[in-house]
């Protein structure tokens, strides 16, 4: 059964000789450049695609690593400087007994940015082959990495927040951190690296699309 | 950019999943059903009974809790005697006081700027339609720059920011949220109803027939 839908050949636009566009739907004969309904750029693949998203997973991965070494928040409180990094703002929360907004700081601000730079490297490197998952399931990585990505910035704007609100002088004062301009850097470029890839790629390599 | 050619004759019945390329045929969707990809099971087309009338109307209440939200005070902290109001304003300006000015440009940017320049976007392709009109000039640039920069406005996620820093300085101060607060929550609730009513393929297919027409 499984197999017999493997093999199913579906008629896409490319194998009709045609190209679609991405944003809206329309179909266009080949040579066609811009879309004619919507004025997108048409491509029948977006051939640079992946050398795109490799080049902006590497710069997240870069900005990542300052986002973790340096304090996220500088605060002040009684004439004390304290600094925390990411990781130490959530074990502070951890040990304070809030669990819920510490687990949702990690998931925000660790497991996602590391699993989507996982999720992202496989999907492209797999873009090309049929072996590992199927259609369906890279598909579902896909729209998984594009939907929960933008949700690592709460802790930029908890910081930012934080620094507003907290401009009591002489009893607390909370100044934002190098690392929260290179995490947000880290999440901007990350967001960047998904939104080039070109989703039709995977279904090509499944059905073994080649023309 | 170049010019577009002459309306492509004969595929005007034909459409392309835009995830996975597979050809279909446009069948008429009745309104409240959805149409799925038979390949990747995306979802294509979900027209609903009087939507862009309501996306329209959607976005201009958007837009004034927008406005609201912004100027309004958002919380108000206290510790002890003293006391201090912050308006969403105040954390855009946060940044730059120390020093870290582009960041918050990007904040403005992700918070107000971009989710209002949305908005007024939306309201401007489809307005003139959801009147049965004919489309305003450029009003396919300005959707397309709409549909392009959705996973940038962030509103809902500073929402849950906001939640996050409550907690985390109720041991220094007591905190209460101020009448922008609930302006933003509502704001974001408007925002995920006008994107349920929203689909994108639709509009895209009523724009072309309503300008060329
Ligand atoms: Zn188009
Ligand atoms: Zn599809």
């Amino acid at each position: 059964m499984e197999n017999a839908r493997r093999t199913q050949s579906v008629l896409t636009a490319r194998r009709a000789g045609l190209v679609g566009c991405t944003t809206c739907g329309r179909v266009h004969a080949r040579q066609a450049v811009v879309c004619h309904r919507c004025g997108s750029r048409l491509a029948s693949r977006d051939t640079g695609s992946l050398q795109r998203v490799w080049a902006w997973l590497f710069a997240g991965m870069i900005a990542y690593i300052p986002a973790n070494l340096y304090p996220m928040l500088v605060t002040s409180t009684f004439g004390k400087t304290q600094q925390n990094t990411i990781v130490g703002g959530v074990i502070e929360l951890f040990e304070h007994g809030s669990w819920g907004v510490a687990l949702i700081v990690f998931v925000a601000s660790v497991l996602i940015p590391i699993g989507k730079f996982i999720a992202i490297a496989y999907l492209a490197v797999s873009a090309r082959s049929a072996v590992v998952i199927r259609g369906h399931g890279r598909q579902h990585l896909y729209e998984v990495v594009e939907f929960i990505g933008r949700w690592s910035m709460i802790d930029v704007f908890v910081v930012a927040i934080l620094a507003a609100l907290v401009q009591l002088d002489f009893v607390a004062t909370v100044h934002p951190g190098i690392a929260a301009a290179s995490f947000a850097l880290s999440v901007a470029f990350t967001m960047i690296s998904a939104q080039n890839f070109d989703p039709r790629l995977l279904w090509d390599a499944y059905e073994a699309d080649d023309t | 950019m170049p010019e577009k050619g002459p309306a492509p004759a004969g595929l005007d019945g034909l459409i392309a999943c835009p995830t996975c390329d597979a050809l279909h045929n446009i069948a008429p969707v009745p309104p409240g059903s959805k149409a799925r990809c038979h390949r990747c099971h995306t979802v294509l087309m979900t027209p609903r009974q009087g939507a862009m009338t309501r996306i329209v109307m959607l976005a201009a209440t958007a837009a004034v809790l927008m406005i609201a939200a912004i100027f309004f005070p958002f919380l108000e902290l206290q510790v002890g005697g003293l006391s201090r109001k912050s308006s969403v304003f105040d954390a855009i300006t946060a940044f730059s006081a120390s020093g870290m000015l582009p960041l918050s440009i990007a904040v403005a940017a992700l918070i107000v700027v971009l989710p209002f320049a949305r908005l007024v976007a939306i309201a401007y392709a489809l307005g003139p339609m959801a009147l049965g009109w004919h489309p305003a000039p450029q009003a396919a640039r300005a959707f397309r720059w709409a549909e392009a920069t959705r996973p940038w406005a962030m509103a809902e996620i500073f929402i849950v920011g906001v939640a996050v820093a409550l907690v985390k300085i109720t041991g220094l101060a007591k905190v209460t949220p101020g009448p922008a607060f609930w302006a933003f929550a509502a704001l974001v609730l408007v925002t995920v109803l006008k994107d349920s009513f929203m689909c994108r393929l639709t509009v895209w297919k009523t724009l072309e027939e309503r300008s060329r027409s």
